[in-house]
């Protein structure tokens, strides 16, 4: 099932071009452990294309790998081996659950550097990056709520961890700050990928009065749901325009990218060092697709917020934060949640009409 | 009331792919032949009946793709199984693996795509019928030919020579063979149909339910299937039975978190699999009532003596 592709970037004769001396006429071999398969639409995919755009950009000084399909967990070390074992210098794993199994290699493989996607532990030669979503969320929940007629929104869920959490709260704090009344339906499928399932609970929320849907799945079922319901949608991942020409409002799109050219930069320049890179819109690394099916005036205002959460005059997360019983969450971070709240967030802000899944 | 209509209307469509898969894979299992490769052939048929559909523009013959794909499959088990005799249920989980992997090879290149899913097909008449007419009889081709399937399938096993014959292959494939049946040839057609029916069922989820392909996408409706058939102890009527409140608890949990009951939704995602296991008691307890078993066959390996 597990494919490898090796993927040959560019031609011999870049490699006499090169300013490194004779012993460092060899490429650097960057690898990359995917989740799903390359083609999900989703997260995998993304992760796939900043692969292509690295060797776009670097393709005449290094050379690429990469396995899909990995399962999580345990299992994942073999494959992150197989890597190491083969002579790449920079090895990417892009999942949450690849966390324990990298720094199980990273541990055998000292040379080696490693950088794991979303997940919190570090070494000397493994470092850390993920994305701040919810940047993201709380301008859907701000285009939603000047969308929505009947003031209740659907948030197709996937599990109950704080990233989907902190989402679900950034979106309803972005609605909120346009209607402090609008309500929001959660429904929580149980997977990351069940095309059928998704589609199942855009129905069922459309069908309860949902007008805009949301999610924190990975498929453009519900996208498509939303098409053919004649109600709006936002993508997940990338920009799903296609699945939903006149549904899809904007999406979150995983920018991986760049932060891929510049740690491979500093590897062939030496000067690569373990970090922990938590970015957002921006650095770029979250970017909305644009803003489309809406009035001018929204998007006009969908703008402001972005520009706003760019420059820092719109926080999120910023105190007080009221949980669902009213009362405000503790202020770490001065004048917002800080890192550590948002990173483990386990409560609902007000106005969730939801019971917290874990509690 | 438009939102039992609408619920009404989701649970028929996420009843069908499992009824259909399920439909043949009870025949197979009527002939004594346990194949387990059932997701493998819907994630086959997903792909390829895709991919026929987007090639030719026509639903119809996207259907007949994936029923050709998923027999294809079968046909490589039956292979293994009937002609070299080896044990099913590895040859199952094998043709399982094979078919999950082959499909995303043969779909990467149509993930993306999106074609027109098939057409609701309004019955003169019967569509008209108030609150019933709409639920009922404005369903896409699949959803009337699962039933019909089912129904040809209960008539075939129960009211044919054949049905017969299949049966007594499936409970003594030995006594079967001493009368002179063609026991592996019989197993071979039962095998085929299956793998057409699974195939059929998989095309179902690109064409009609969420129109577009990705890998993977079956989720595991096949293994749904397969506990399915166990559900209905090998019977027809209680497939259906099954395949429906199935839907219906998979369907009607979103609906209750969606109205915010506060049930947690792991408990409301495991219903339906908690729901198979208590029938599962039942059937077991009052087995020596009904008399409705396994096929006594049901697994074991065939080679004919000379």
């Amino acid at each position: 099932m597990k494919r490898l592709l090796m993927t040959a970037a560019a031609a011999a004769l870049a490699l006499a071009a090169t300013a490194f001396n004779a012993s460092a006429a060899d490429k650097l071999k960057v690898g990359f452990i995917y989740l799903g398969p390359v083609g999900d639409l989703g997260w995998t995919y993304m992760h796939e294309v900043a692969r292509q755009a690295l060797v776009k950009e670097l393709g005449d000084k290094i050379e690429t790998t990469y396995l899909e399909n990995v399962n999580e967990g345990p299992d994942s070390e073999r494959s992150i081996v197989q890597l190491a074992r083969t002579g790449h210098q920079l090895i990417f794993t892009t999942s949450f659950g690849y966390m324990d199994p990298t720094v199980k290699v990273a541990k055998q493989f000292p040379k080696i550097k490693f950088e794991h996607a979303t997940g919190y532990k570090r070494a000397p030669n493994l470092g850390t990056y993920s994305g701040r979503f919810y940047e993201g969320r709380y301008i859907q929940g701000v285009i939603a709520a000047k969308m929505s007629k009947t003031g209740t929104l659907g948030y197709i869920a996937s599990f109950p961890i704080p990233e989907v959490i902190s989402g679900i709260n950034a979106t309803m704090l972005g609605a909120q700050s346009v209607n402090p009344n609008i309500k929001v339906k959660i429904i929580w499928v149980n997977t990351w990928f069940d095309p059928g399932k998704e589609a199942d609970a855009a129905k069922a929320l459309a069908d309860q009065g949902a007008d805009v849907l949301m999610q924190h799945t990975d498929s453009p079922a519900a996208m498509q749901v939303a098409q053919q319901r004649g109600i709006y949608a936002f993508g997940q991942d990338s920009d799903m325009i296609k699945f939903g020409p006149k549904s899809q409002l904007t999406a979150i799109v995983n920018n991986w990218g760049p932060y891929y050219i510049k740690q491979t930069k500093a590897v062939l320049a030496g000067t690569w060092k373990s970090e922990d890179t938590w970015d957002g819109l921006k650095e770029k690394m979250v970017v909305m697709a644009p803003f489309t099916n809406m009035p001018d005036d929204v998007k006009k205002l969908a703008e402001k917020t972005e520009a706003g959460i760019v420059d820092g005059s719109i926080v999120p997360f910023k105190c007080p934060v009221l949980g669902q019983d009213g009362k405000p969450i503790e202020c770490k971070g001065g004048t917002h949640l800080d890192a550590g709240q948002i990173l483990g967030m386990n409560f609902y802000v007000k106005g969730v009409d939801d019971k917290f899944p874990s509690k | 009331m438009p939102i039992v209509e609408a619920i009404i209307i989701s649970v028929i469509a996420a009843s069908t792919p499992l009824l259909l898969a399920a439909a043949g894979e009870l025949v197979v299992e009527r002939s004594g032949v346990l194949n387990l490769g059932v997701e493998g052939m819907m994630i086959m048929g997903a792909a390829c009946g895709f991919a026929g559909a987007y090639l030719s523009g026509s639903t119809f013959v996207g259907a007949l793709c994936g029923i050709a794909a998923g027999m294809a499959l079968s046909f490589v088990f039956a292979v293994l199984t009937l002609g070299l005799a080896v044990n099913q249920v590895a040859a199952g989980l094998a043709l399982t693996i094979l078919g999950v992997g082959l499909s995303g090879l043969i779909g990467a290149g149509f993930v993306g795509q999106k074609i027109t899913p098939a057409p609701h097909l309004y019955i003169p008449g019967l569509s008209d019928i108030p609150v019933v007419g709409k639920m009922l009889f404005a369903q896409d081709g699949f959803v009337y030919f699962s039933v019909v399937l089912v129904i040809g399938i209960w008539w075939f096993l129960y009211r044919t020579r054949g049905g017969l014959i299949l049966r007594a292959v499936g409970d003594s494939h030995t006594s079967a063979h001493a009368l002179g049946y063609p026991v592996l040839k019989i197993r071979l057609m039962a095998v085929l149909f299956g793998g057409g029916c699974a195939g059929l069922a998989g095309a179902f989820l690109p064409l009609a339910y969420t129109p577009f392909f990705i890998p993977g996408m079956t989720a595991g409706r096949g293994w749904i299937a397969l506990a399915l058939v166990v559900f209905s102890s090998w019977l027809p009527g209680r497939l259906v039975a099954g395949a429906y409140l199935f839907g219906a608890v998979s369907i009607l949990q979103l609906h209750a978190q969606a109205l915010g009951l506060g049930i947690p939704s792991q408990l409301m995602t495991s219903l339906p699999y908690l729901a198979t296991v208590i029938v599962l008691v039942l059937i077991s307890r009052g087995r020596g009532s009904t008399g409705s078993v396994a096929p006594a066959s049901l697994g074991v390996v065939f080679v004919p003596d000379r």
